[in-house]
């Protein structure tokens, strides 16, 4: 359990986080944390909850909100993922996600370098200066000065792991080879936009035009954590259908019951004509504030506290 | 069997006919990707060290090992002796093999001495023990600040953090699976 001054930092992160989206003219919105659908992907495992799921993230509902008219939104909730618990995961966590209409995951990026500058540093109106963002005013150990560094999948691979991204792919070892190798290279001291994935690691981003074999999708790394990923929106409801088709054929494949094809989702997407989105762990972020190596030391309450 | 989801510090495994005990653990996933559990594993009866990284999909058999409770005596050197109670049986089990164990094993501490083929290898210590603090830098009064901690050396010469507020000749719970404080306690 955090004690006094950790709430007090918590609280301060919070509405730091809160007070540049509002000065930015972003809608803060609240989505229900229990629904009926989820988004199936094939490697994140949804938490049951009376014939409904909790939320693994509020991104179905935040979309169609963008449809409903809204520009740039943001949210600050509650997620949940089945059996992921380690330094850097627990099954409930603090997810910050945001959305801008018209925009790309370039734009996201510019968000992220402003977003941390400036609550590095920050003071909030309401609490005392004591209560200063993060003391010293700065996050230990981090070269926040932009731009920050930016490197394509491929060149990370290329640069980092023992087999080239390619036969990573071919081989089934893509993951292994990232946390491994790849990863613990990022973000130090300049945070890393891990970029351009391979079209086979994203459910619900969008391709480069110049090369369809690619998705305009990124990873924030920082201290080699990964602190947010975002990516351009898929907005072709086909195309969407056809990839969650792939993903609820590997569910059911590996013995799962998967929950379904979210058809109201599909049919507001055909509404969006672009949008970015991006979602970052809050729990995460304040580990980078405090210098805290274990998550379950970064939140109010951890599974051990009960 | 295991699963993947079971895998966690101190699991003991049958690994290609040999028992082996999880001593370093690290759930990862990266995003979008799939969970990967690292292990970094000791063979309990050659000591030999093994990391292997798992899949979720990946299932596990669990190491076929017998427990006899004894009553720890005392250490000669690397060898640390028990007794069982019952019929004034004795053992020893080497330094090596109780790895980390050491550290929280007090004369007449009774214990579930583990065996596999009939030959005892380590022993499975209760989940808390209380231990007296043999040496600690006295508490200066007036520093408030409630995150900061000290280290302090208790009866079996293990060193560990705990609070600044704890003193020499006080008896503190250890967490045995972690090595770290728990409280302090009142005999």
């Amino acid at each position: 359990m955090l004690d006094r001054k950790g709430l007090h930092r918590r609280a301060a992160l919070f509405a730091s986080v809160r007070r540049f989206f509002r000065t930015r003219g972003f809608l803060e919105v609240d989505t229900p944390i229990r629904q009926p659908v989820i988004i199936p992907e094939s490697n994140i495992h949804p938490l049951a909850a009376e014939g409904q799921y909790l939320q693994t993230s509020p991104e179905l509902c935040m979309k169609r909100i963008l449809a409903a008219g809204c520009d740039n939104i943001f949210q600050i909730c509650p997620c949940f993922r089945k059996e992921e618990r380690g330094r850097r995961h627990l099954e409930e966590f603090t997810m910050l996600e945001w959305y801008r209409r018209d925009a790309d995951y370039l734009q996201l990026m510019r968000d992220c370098e402003e977003l941390l500058v400036e609550i590095a540093g920050s003071t909030v109106p309401g609490f005392p200066d004591t209560e200063k963002l993060p003391e010293g005013g700065t996050f230990p150990g981090l070269e926040l000065t932009v731009p920050w560094e930016r490197l394509t999948v491929q060149e990370a691979f290329s640069r980092y792991s023992p087999l080239p991204l390619d036969r990573c792919i071919a081989e089934d070892c893509f993951d292994e080879m990232l946390v491994e190798h790849v990863e613990p290279n990022l973000g130090r001291p300049v945070p890393t936009f891990l970029h351009d994935y391979p079209v086979e690691m994203a459910t619900l981003a969008k391709c480069r035009a110049d090369d369809p074999t690619r998705v305009e999708r990124f990873e924030l790394y920082v201290n080699g954590m990964e602190l947010a990923n975002g990516f351009s929106e898929l907005t072709d409801a086909d195309e969407q259908r056809r990839r969650f088709i792939h993903e609820i054929g590997i569910i059911e494949g590996s013995g799962r019951l998967p929950a379904g094809i979210p058809e109201r989702f599909l049919a507001d997407l055909a509404r969006i004509e672009a949008a970015a989105g991006i979602a970052l762990g809050m729990d995460r972020l304040f580990m980078l504030l405090t210098g805290e190596k274990d998550i379950s030391r970064a939140v109010s309450f951890a599974p051990g506290d009960f | 069997m295991y699963n993947a989801s079971d895998l966690r510090k101190g699991l003991k495994l049958q690994i290609d006919g040999n028992p082996y005990i999880i001593i370093d653990f690290e759930f990862s996933k990266p995003g979008k990707g799939q969970a990967l559990y690292r292990c970094k594993m000791r063979n309990m009866i050659t000591g030999n060290q093994l990391v292997q990284t798992y899949r979720s999909v990946d299932k596990f058999e669990k190491a076929d090992l017998e427990e006899r409770k004894m009553q720890y005596l005392y250490n000669q050197d690397d060898e640390y002796h028990f007794m069982d109670t019952d019929n004034f049986e004795q053992l020893f089990i080497t330094r090596e093999q109780l790895g980390d164990n050491v550290n929280f094993l007090i004369d007449n501490m009774e214990v579930e001495v583990l065996f596999f083929a009939g030959k005892a290898i380590d022993v499975s210590l209760p989940i808390f023990v209380n231990l007296v603090v043999t040496k600690a830098d006295p508490w200066a009064k007036g520093d408030t600040s409630g995150t900061d901690t000290k280290p302090v050396t208790v009866e079996t010469g293990y060193i560990l953090q705990v609070p600044p507020f704890v003193e020499e000749g006080e008896k503190i719970q250890i967490d045995t699976r972690t090595g770290e404080y728990v409280t302090r306690v009142k005999d």
